[in-house]
């Protein structure tokens, strides 16, 4: 009973213990800010885990119209209810959220051992900072009331937008409000969004809760094909600039460059995530025409992002700079699996799209944020991310050199490594879809393999060169422990991904059926449900 | 015994030589490394007596280890089969694989690009790990797991060729090796999804049952194809196997990566850019025999392919001096011959060559190696001879591989090489370009004959030209390891000189010193040799008289595959038999002549340099490069520079209209009333 309980607590739990946590660190003195942090990060891993050890085999998508299938870890309260206007507290997690989370809470403390020797100055602010993102970042992937997303969605930016412009490189101000105002520009057209589809519910019982949001969403999208595809575009542009979709991506180089590492991983490991679950979880279900209207576009620019990202990333002098553009490569295979599952009529064909981005969002943060943890460490040792300051590193780093390879492979989708999983899926859902599109997408495996090993050989390979890189130390054992934590799951996806994939498959489904079908049949069952569930 | 192990025990030793291989000292990751390839080596064997044991329709043993990926309609598992081809090609992985680990042994113990000894346990690993991959590739029993393998034994290759990675030259060549590999790999790729597709799974079992009927329709029923009219869709997945298997196999366009590859160790050269490896290309093709027999447009390009890399390959390694550029080519040439017997659909015969090839190509780049070792890392055949009296058991056994490469009459080359060139000829009744290719193939054995036959004499008949040559070759590192041989006498030794004048001191006189390698190394080549000679004892023609279990490998190997329309039991060509013996005995006898003592190849150096990759290099890398800078650029200056501009204008408004919040009461007041007239104006006026 206590058990039953606290799990339906659970996501409260994790979006609100490291918010509090931040607060305790902010009291506590200078000299335990690290540690206090550790262990509430910690903590809050162990508890996410109970996410997988309890999760209902049965568990729905969110916004199921089934009367007896629920979102798994659910918990709902109406909370601000004036004029008829309503906005409930509304948390809940499936298939395509759960691991995102778990992304999150697993890579929080990764970040803050990371940072253990690199932010030397207020360490403490750095530490509340991180602790309150990964409070609202745990609360954008659970909200399943609109309201309460849009406001953990801003909220993440605050401790993000500080990370970059405190402990950020010497461009720092001007990469942390090029990020603060892009991604505050796409927010605003997607709250005026939100407020359109509000008033198109009946006065006295509006909603911002997701079913009935979602309700009202599809019957504009069933009556109203204009006003969809405007309402469409405005979420669109909020998460595509979040992705980053091509040609909005030009603050992401910027804000990877400059961050600091802990900032980096974060930014492009999960932030990044926010804008493709944006897109899976409200603008798809929501205007599921209007989305299958734009999806040639959106699959067009996000295969542009896939050779563009890549062949720019060719060219980069800074590694980090390098591996931001890659990120836009690699998230144009994510947008493309996305948008290619809306144009496969059969189910079974479509799912396998969806399933792969779905997995291949987890796949990205791990590889990505490796990648970016290594890099790190570069830095700390020599102050500088530009490849021409290195070369023949191998020869004093032999396990770095073990590890970087690791999350090297992994990134450029070598079979029996994690991102291979989603990259193939995602492209044999889009071969259903279509065969240019996928030809095209698919040769980002060679460019993948072209800008990495490009970098890979002038930074590890070939004679030391310089000096200053001959007593360059190899990883110590708290960094070569973050990243066997990171990369044993690069390994484990690889190899074994079908027990993520079989909590991910069946919502995935789920997904590609409501973007096929709309409607908004059953609302009046799940009400019943939640009214329940508002009355204990 | 499951058929997982073969590929548990080579991964077992890599986990150990990978993690604690560092801290052993110098035989025993070797030795770790020889044991986990001898168990799957003992493995294979005795699933091979089994599945020999069985009835014939009975040879096809699936086992399934656990499902790897499953979502909407799509299902992979982990899954094997132990059939004819897959026990022949496992044979040949661990069996040669073990020959070239024990070889290694010796050869890398003193390795005068890492006289520390600190790569040694690195080395082990990854050829471990490419074993690991090799079986998965081969004992797949569906296409995706066999390309986690065709990915993997890329992957080892990779970090094989750059193994010194400090030298430029490996570091380079690993690179492209990966690359023109991986876009082999794209068309691999495509294929295999458009393959599942249209059948639903991609189990060979289930693609090959379901291929004439859904695979033999037109290409348009596929989303986006349907501009392909009345190509068949097997044609289009036949096409991009084929773009993976030339990316693999060294073939015409994408065979640029191999002669790079040999910047890696001499017996990485022998298992993985020889004996193995390059082969996955034609074994790829053989194991989906049913496919390409549905598309004669692609089986006679693979042909021309084939036939065209076999002689231009052949032809550039007459050009060659450095002794492994000659066999890389050669490689290249006889991967051609593989591809030209695939394309005629005579696979047991491809396969035969895979087979034969295994043996006398890796036995020659072993043999290679040896005399390399000896020779202190000289490579140039210019600076070799004589070395047939100092070294004889690399002598012996190269002369014999050289022999058998040579398709010297009754050597196993000439029986496998015969037999494809007749397929080829016999393929000629369905369209005449066969005959042509077979014109051609005859043309290469010619070459190969010569190359072979002058590689040999150059390098261990003549007088012995190593003395001139030390002079130009100060390396320290190479100079200290000279001397440490020296001074024990051929036995390995990992002692490094220190004294600065050993150079100097033995460089003048280390042409007497010269020496067989130990026997760890000289075992192996014994083997090899007599693989050499005798594997060609499974396929004779079918001469009359000749008793069956002389082509027993036909008759194994002939139930797995669709026998090509109109071609009959294949009974003995006697013309192409004549020719053969003529071609093999008499070019080798003209090759030999001409290399002893030859102080230059037997095709001008401007012949060797006319390569492909000249052309790569002016056109796709040249414009990959302008265009990728371009694009940089306007990724900085023009997409960015909007994102900024927008900015700039926003600020020059804000700096505008901050102009109007001036803060005196009068003026806001006026700016009230103005609006107030606007507004009131405008109603007016409507």
């Amino acid at each position: 009973m206590f058990m039953n309980s606290f799990d339906n607590n659970l996501l409260s739990i994790l979006i609100f213990l490291p918010m509090l946590g931040a607060l305790l660190v902010g009291v506590l003195p200078r000299a335990v800010s690290r540690t206090s942090a550790l262990v509430i990060a910690l903590v809050n891993l162990a508890l996410s885990v109970l996410l997988l050890l309890h999760w209902p085999a049965n568990a729905a998508i969110v916004g199921t119209t089934s009367p007896s299938a629920a979102p798994a870890f659910e918990q709902y309260s109406p909370w601000l209810q004036a004029a008829g206007y309503g906005v409930t507290y509304h948390l809940g997690v499936d298939g395509i959220s759960v691991f995102l989370i778990l992304l999150t809470t697993f890579l929080t403390p990764i970040v803050i051992v990371s940072s253990w020797t690199e932010i030397q100055q207020r360490t403490k602010e750095f530490m509340v900072c991180l602790l309150l993102l990964e409070g609202t970042l745990v609360g954008v992937f659970s909200a399943i009331d609109v309201i309460l997303f849009y406001i953990f969605w801003e909220l993440v930016l605050v401790p993000m937008y500080l990370m970059i412009g405190v402990w950020g490189g010497p461009r720092r101000i001007y990469a942390g409000i090029k990020f603060f105002l892009y991604t505050m520009i796409g927010s605003v057209l997607m709250w005026i969004a939100m407020l359109y589809v509000l008033f198109q519910q009946s006065p006295n019982n509006a909603s911002f809760d997701y079913g009935a949001f979602k309700g009202a969403a599809n019957f504009t999208d069933a009556h109203n094909p204009a006003a969809a595809l405007w309402l469409f575009a405005a979420f669109a542009l909020a998460f595509a600039i979040k992705v980053p979709l091509f040609p909005l991506h030009t603050w992401q180089p910027d804000a990877y460059e400059e961050a600091p590492t802990g900032g980096t991983v974060m930014l492009a490991a999960v932030l990044s995530k926010m804008g493709v679950y944006g897109f899976i979880r409200f603008a798809i279900p929501f205007f599921p025409s209007a989305a299958r209207v734009a999806a040639p576009l959106i699959i067009g620019l996000a295969i542009t992002g896939i050779i563009y990202g890549a062949f720019v990333a060719v060219r980069q002098t800074d590694i980090k700079r390098l591996l931001a553009y890659s990120s836009i490569s690699h998230l144009g295979f994510i947008m493309l699996g996305v948008f290619a599952s809306l144009l496969v009529a059969d189910n079974n064909l479509s799912t396998i799209a969806m399933s792969g981005a779905t997995i291949q969002m987890l796949n990205h943060g791990i590889s990505t944020g490796a990648l970016f943890l290594l890099v790190g460490m570069l830095y700390e040792r020599r102050q500088t991310n530009e490849i021409s300051q290195y070369g023949g590193l191998m020869q004093v780093m032999p396990r770095y050199t073990v590890l970087f390879w690791i999350a090297l492979f992994a990134s450029i989708g070598l079979p029996g490594l994690n991102g291979f999983v989603g990259e193939y899926l995602i492209l044999q859902g889009s071969m259903a879809a279509n065969f240019w599109y996928t030809a095209l997408a698919a040769t980002g495996v060679i460019w993948g393999a072209v800008y990495m090993l490009r970098m890979f050989r002038s930074v590890m390979f070939g004679e030391l060169t310089r000096d200053e890189n001959r007593n360059v130390t190899d990883v110590n054992a708290r960094e070569t422990a973050l990243l066997v934590a990171a990369l044993a799951f690069a390994v484990i996806i690889g190899v074994m991904p079908q027990p993520f994939l079989n909590i991910i498959n069946p919502n995935a489904q789920s997904i590609t059926t409501m973007a096929r079908a709309g409607g908004d049949a059953g609302l009046g069952a799940r009400s019943a449900r939640l009214n329940d569930m508002a009355g204990h | 015994m499951p058929l997982f192990l073969i590929v548990l025990f080579p991964l077992l030793g890599f986990a150990v030589n990978g993690l604690i291989g560092k801290r052993l000292p110098k035989p025993i990751p070797g030795a770790i490394a020889c044991l986990a390839v001898l168990a799957s080596f003992v493995v294979a064997l005795l699933r091979f007596f089994d599945l020999a044991s069985r009835p014939e329709n009975a040879r096809a043993i699936n086992e399934t280890v656990y499902n790897w990926m499953s979502a909407g309609s799509f299902k992979v598992d982990v899954s094997f089969l132990f059939d004819q081809l897959s026990a022949i090609m496992i044979l040949i992985v661990t069996g040669v694989g073990f020959l070239i680990h024990l070889y290694s042994v010796g050869y890398m113990a003193d390795d005068h690009n890492d006289p520390q000894g600190t790569l040694y346990a690195r080395y082990f690993t990854f050829l471990n790990l490419f074993i690991a991959f090799m079986s998965v590739l081969v004992l797949a029993d569906n296409y995706l797991l066999m390309f986690v393998g065709w990915e993997g034994v890329g992957l080892c290759s990779y970090f094989l060729i750059g193994y010194w990675f400090q030298l430029d030259e490996a570091a380079e060549a690993s690179k492209k090796a990966f690359i023109v590999n991986r876009i082999g790999d794209f068309g691999f790729l495509l294929g295999m999804m458009l393959m599942f597709l249209a059948v639903g799974s991609l189990k060979y079992a289930d693609v090959f049952a379901a291929a004439s009927t859904k695979l033999g329709v037109p290409a348009s029923n596929i989303a986006g194809l349907a501009g392909f009219g009345g190509v068949t869709l097997v044609t289009v997945i036949t096409l991009l196997l084929t773009v993976g298997a030339t990316g693999k196999s060294a073939q015409i366009p994408l065979y640029v990566w191999l002669p790079d590859a040999m910047a890696g160790p001499t017996p990485v050269s022998a298992l993985i850019h020889a004996a193995t490896m390059v082969t996955a290309g034609i074994y790829m093709v053989a194991r989906s025999a049913v496919l390409f027999e549905l598309s004669p447009a692609t089986k006679l390009l693979i042909c021309g392919i084939g036939a065209l890399t076999a002689l231009a390959a052949g032809l550039t390694a007459l050009a060659h001096n450095d002794i492994k550029k000659v066999l890389a080519y050669s490689t290249v040439s006889q991967l051609g011959f593989m591809f030209m017997a695939v394309g005629a659909g005579a696979y047991v015969a491809a396969i035969f060559h895979v087979f034969t090839h295994a043996f006398f190509k890796a036995c020659l780049f072993l043999g290679a190696g040896s005399v390399i070792h000896a020779l202190h890392g000289e490579q140039d055949m210019r600076k070799m001879g004589g070395l047939a009296t100092k070294m004889k058991a690399t002598h012996i056994t190269f002369l014999l591989a050289g022999l058998a490469l040579a398709a010297f009459p009754l050597t196993s080359g000439f029986f496998s090489k015969d037999e494809i060139i007749a397929q080829v000829f016999n393929a000629g009744s369905q369209n005449s370009l066969y005959t042509i290719f077979g014109g051609v193939g005859l043309l290469t054995a010619v070459i190969t004959a010569l190359y072979t036959g002058r590689q040999y004499a150059q390098v261990f008949l003549g007088e012995s030209r190593f003395a001139h040559a030390t002079d130009g070759h100060s390396a320290p590192a190479l100079s200290e390891v000279e001397g440490a041989h020296e001074t024990h006498e051929g036995q390995v030794t990992h002692e490094v000189h220190e004294a600065p004048a050993t150079a100097d001191a033995h460089g003048a006189h280390s042409t007497g010193e010269v020496h067989e390698s130990p026997t760890i190394m000289t075992l192996p080549l014994w083997i090899l040799a007599v693989g050499a000679i005798f594997a060609g004892y499974l396929g004779v023609p079918h001469i009359p008289g000749v008793p069956a279990q002389l082509h027993g490998f036909a008759t194994w190997l002939d139930p797995l595959f669709p026998r090509a329309a109109g071609a009959a039991e294949s009974s003995v060509n006697w013309v192409l038999l004549g020719l053969g013996v003529l071609i093999g005995a008499g070019g080798w006898i003209v090759g030999r002549t001409m290399g002893i003592n030859a102080d230059r190849a037997l095709l001008p150096d401007s012949a060797a340099n006319l390569s492909l990759d000249k052309i790569y290099n002016q056109t796709v890398v040249a414009g990959g490069f302008a265009l990728t800078s371009a694009l940089r650029w306007v990724d900085d200056n023009v997409i960015d520079g909007i994102v900024r501009g927008v900015g700039t204008v926003i600020m020059l408004i804000s700096g505008i209209l901050r102009l109007t919040q001036t803060s005196y009461v009068r003026n806001y007041a006026l700016g009230m009333a103005l609006g107030a007239a606007v507004i009131i104006g405008y109603f007016m006026v409507r």
